[in-house]
């Protein structure tokens, strides 16, 4: 599937990788580097056709280690630059993301998740929400996570991570999953350009200038501890200002389901459904997973009965939102894995459960 | 000193001629490395040829992870550091954004032949326009001396004393002769920076590599045989005696392959 159809209203339907892929190429991306993995080959794919044809940069790598080092290199030679992977893809890249991370570079990652660990499934999954929001390689840092529930919004979400990567100086990102990756959906095929990458410490040859060096070792312990301050710093600047989260029936909600990805599209059938039975629920769906609107959550916790978290995981990100609110509100949870998705009904049930046993709650009003 | 353009310096004795400086490309520092080791001058050489050839000033090098990951300290060119073994695969990243770059890539033997081998066969197999300089002293330095894949049979190394066992720990890795099969690898060779003589001969190996990347666009390696004499427990001067005398009988010296030179090589014809 390589052209994408055009339909009466002139939106166009893709399947999400391709459409992740073309929004990369659209917002400037000067480089893919990547390896076949299901479920987002075709996102390689996809960049194997277009970045030649536009004379831009394609490499498919001898690996993952490959592919992300390559990124770190084009990166550092003031690139602008797009990996993808999916799940077992990613732990190999984990060590290049704490290289960049270190280095401050900027680039952005995709994860179309699928069902782990090890293998795993080829099915869609969250289960890799820890493993993007707490770090993912060694050392003290911190990586932007943006979670797209559509494709539309992955379209829009890659202009966005490829600016918060520059403007950062970070790696950055895109957290999908297998359904994202393979649905198709129309979209307005207009898409996001960005200008040219432009800094003033990527390296071109020291000519008429003194050398550049892009690195991430800091030998003497007092200088690595600078750096780190340094790095700290950016993070908590990233956390002030780039929490992203969508609220939708919130103004009565009695309970709030909080759920990013395809899961929030799970989510809000459910919560239509729970709204027809009389039961005053909304959905709070992060979109930056790092920074985690947490401040939203607490405040949100005292005026709720409860809060159900969904998630295609055996519980990750129900972690945050425990730590976000504090004991403010009894939080439940309803996960499915290996590929496995939840019905609404299935949410629906998790809804009423957290309904009926907290019956007797007290919430400020 | 203020010198003319000829070398003559401005004052003082008008018959004195300066022969030998230092290289515009070299810091003009102290190296961390010990006594007796090999990186100092590999880093002289490199930055003599890349002055000769006048590509400092679009070099886009890239540091290893092992002794000579401050290389950024001594020479003065544009830097990114590599994770460990990874310095092929960034200086393909860089190659291709950078079409104009002269990309160089300076590794030890662990980083390249150990835990790169992946990016430096593949690099290797996709004939990226990249100049390797592989500085093998057949053990791991920095951390205290442990085998590397090159290091000799019955060598005694920190994690084999009783001496490299091949029944256990395997053969020492002819990497720059595998690479050389390949056809998109342009020039592999090997010197030594054992004796004066030796020294030159490597220069001239790393003039080559440097001028078929430029010229052929292709993929460039020299090994250079180098001394570690902390890790391997002896003198500086027993060190250039084990390198000269013994190292070569498993690692041969000369130029393995030069397509561009001689166009029917055993290995593949040129691209």
């Amino acid at each position: 599937m390589m052209t994408a159809p055009t339909l009466p209203d002139e939106r166009v339907l893709m399947k999400g990788n391709e459409a992740i892929a073309e929004a990369a190429i659209q917002a400037g991306c000067d480089a893919y580097f990547g390896y076949p993995i299901t479920p987002q080959a075709e996102l390689l794919e996809w960049m194997a056709r277009r970045m030649p044809e536009l004379g831009r940069a394609f490499v498919q790598a001898e690996s993952e280690l490959g592919a992300i080092t390559m990124a770190l290199g084009a990166s550092a030679a003031g690139a602008r630059v797009l990996v993808s992977s999916s799940s077992p893809g990613m732990s190999l890249m984990a060590e290049a993301m704490s290289y960049m991370a270190g280095s401050e570079l900027p680039a952005l990652v995709v994860n179309v998740m699928r069902g782990g660990p090890g293998l795993g499934s080829i099915g869609p999954a969250q289960s890799d929400y820890f493993q993007a929001t707490k770090g993912h390689g060694h050392g003290d840092y911190r990586v932007p996570v943006l979670a797209p529930s559509s494709i539309a919004e992955a379209i829009a979400l890659v202009a966005d991570g490829f600016d918060l990567a520059e403007r950062y100086r970070t790696p950055v990102i895109l957290l999908a999953d297998g359904i994202l990756g393979q649905a198709m959906e129309p979209v307005d095929p207009h898409f996001r350009s960005l200008p040219p990458r432009h800094d003033d410490w990527s390296l071109s040859g020291a000519d008429g200038r003194p050398p550049r060096v892009v690195r991430s070792l800091h030998l003497r312990p007092e200088d690595l501890e600078v750096h780190n301050d340094h790095l700290g710093a950016k993070y908590r600047e990233i956390a002030a200002h780039e929490v992203r989260w969508v609220g939708e029936r919130l103004d009565d909600a009695e309970i709030a389901v909080v759920a990013y990805g395809t899961a929030a599209r799970v989510a809000r059938t459910a919560i239509a459904r729970a709204r027809e039975a009389g039961l005053a629920v909304g959905l709070v769906r992060p979109i930056s997973l790092w920074p985690f609107p947490s401040a939203v959550l607490a405040r949100l916790a005292p005026r709720l009965r409860a809060l159900v978290v969904v998630e295609l995981s055996a519980g990750q990100m129900v972690e945050d939102v425990r730590l976000a609110v504090e004991g403010l509100a009894p939080v439940f949870f309803h996960g499915r894995t290996g590929g496995m998705v939840p019905a609404p009904d299935e949410v629906l049930g998790a809804i009423r459960r957290a309904w009926a046993i907290t019956s007797d709650r007290e919430v400020a009003s | 000193m203020t010198l003319t353009r000829d070398g003559r310096p401005t004052t003082g004795w008008p018959e004195a001629r300066v022969v030998y400086r230092r290289p515009d490309l070299l810091s003009d520092v102290s190296t961390h490395y010990c006594p007796g080791c090999g990186h100092g001058i590999v880093h002289r050489l490199l930055a003599e040829v890349l002055g000769d050839l006048g590509l400092g000033p679009r070099t886009i090098a890239v540091a290893p992870v092992g002794c000579a990951v401050f290389a950024y300290d001594y020479l003065r060119l544009d830097f990114v550091e590599a994770p460990h073994g990874r310095a092929p695969a960034v200086a393909t990243g860089v190659r291709r954004v950078r079409p104009d770059a002269f990309v160089l890539a300076y590794q030890g033997d662990g980083d390249l032949a150990a835990i790169g081998t992946a990016e430096i066969v593949h690099a290797a197999a996709r004939g990226e326009a990249i100049t390797v300089i592989f500085v093998n002293n057949g053990i791991y330095g920095m951390t205290g001396g442990q085998m590397a894949p090159t290091t000799l049979l019955g060598q005694r190394t920190t994690s084999t004393p009783g001496g490299r066992d091949a029944r256990t720990a395997g053969y020492p890795l002819p990497i720059t002769e595998m690479l050389a099969l390949l056809p998109g690898v342009g020039y592999a060779a090997r010197g030594s920076i054992a004796d004066p003589a030796s020294v030159g001969k490597a220069k001239a190996m790393i003039r080559r590599a440097c001028e078929v990347q430029v010229a052929e666009r292709v993929f460039a390696i020299v090994e250079i045989l180098s001394t570690c004499p902390v890790g391997w427990g002896v003198t500086p001067r027993e060190a250039a005696r084990h390198l000269a005398d013994d190292v070569p009988a498993t690692y041969p010296l000369g130029v393995i392959v030069d397509r561009f030179r001689d166009p029917a090589p055993a290995g593949g014809a040129p691209r």
